[in-house]
């Protein structure tokens, strides 16, 4: 595996992770279903099973786990530099709500 | 007197030789096919645009003082007397999780040399793909005509219309490319265009693929569900 850059897994890893895939889809869609209450409940479980599909996917599906350190490292610590762009500019949009209720009153 | 690389290299503290060591002399840093390395680096430059996407509709929808629509009702759909909350929306992730399930299959059947299956599966793919593509478009036909737009909407907020057809449209942008990418793959294969040179582009095009899948999960999640 590791000489000719192949990846060789049995059929079994695919379709389990599919399976999977498909189990935490439906769940999370059924959180929005049946209207899952407080609104911050439902929040938290649609992140956390979408966080478990994007690893899933990743993991197994792009066979990051089985690749070496050097490249998994060059993929994943850039990604994550994404969450601090999404903290600041959140930050950023409930500053311009203020501001717009502020000066149009509403 | 220019120095040669060499001296430069020999001059530099030691924490930044090794490191320039490490990533230069005609070493492969990521001991992995160059095709598969730039795979990665495109995926990585795509996850920023998306990423990008997404922190500016968070941005947006925070900062609207309208109602922001709830996509449990834009996107329902009427069956029969009962009207089904994100019925499509559901059905496209499961088109497009299935998709990744064939598509990391006929990776499988790739690197064990069985080319029908594999061009099979390949096209399955693809098939899938075009599914979903064409429930992306009924599914903008269907807002268009209720008067959904990029600025404004009947339902509320303005910037809900921007963020849905900017994201949503470069993602079916993506799936599209994508069906087009796989289809190449699958004639390559069904030609034997792999048999010397080793299937690791099919394992290339199901990065791609799958990175559409994930860009979707964050979609769905984010976009429809929250």
């Amino acid at each position: 595996m590791e000489h000719s850059g192949e990846q060789h897994h049995p059929i079994r890893v695919y379709l389990v992770v599919w399976g999977l895939l498909f189990l935490l889809s439906a769940m999370s869609y059924f959180v929005d279903y049946f209207e899952v209450r407080p609104k911050e409940l439902a929040w938290f479980l649609i992140t956390a099973f979408a966080l478990l599909k994007a690893g899933l996917i990743v993991s197994y599906f792009m066979h990051v786990r089985f690749e070496r350190l050097s490249l998994v490292y060059a993929i994943l610590l850039p990604t994550l530099l994404i969450l601090a762009l999404t903290a600041f500019v959140m930050a950023e949009g409930s500053y311009v709500f203020d501001v717009r209720a502020i000066f149009f009153g509403r | 007197m220019a120095q040669s690389l060499e001296e430069r290299v020999r001059a530099m503290p030691r924490w930044l030789r090794d490191l320039v060591a490490d990533w230069s002399s005609d070493q492969q840093t990521f001991k992995v096919n160059w095709g598969k390395a730039m795979m990665w680096f495109f995926i990585v430059s795509d996850m920023f645009v998306f990423g990008a996407f997404l922190s500016a509709y968070a941005a947006a929808r925070l900062g609207a003082t309208l109602p922001w629509p709830d996509p449990a009702k834009v996107f329902a759909l009427h069956i029969g007397e009962s009207e089904i909350p994100l019925l499509l929306i559901a059905i496209m992730t499961v088109v497009l999780i299935s998709s990744s399930g064939t598509m990391a299959i006929a990776v499988k059947y790739g690197y064990e040399r069985n080319r029908a299956k594999a061009a099979l599966f390949l096209a399955l793919t693809a098939l899938l793909g075009l599914t979903f593509v064409g429930m992306q478009a009924f599914e903008w036909t269907k807002l268009i005509r209720e008067g959904f737009r990029p600025w404004t909407n009947p339902l509320g907020a303005p910037q809900f219309g921007s963020s849905f057809f900017m994201i949503t449209g470069f993602h079916g942008l993506h799936v599209t490319a994508g069906v087009i990418y796989l289809i190449t793959i699958a004639s390559q294969v069904l030609r034997g265009a792999y048999e010397k040179i080793g299937y690791q582009r099919v394992e290339i095009a199901g990065l791609y693929w799958h990175f559409v899948d994930l860009v979707w999960v964050f979609i769905f999640a984010f976009f429809y569900l929250f």
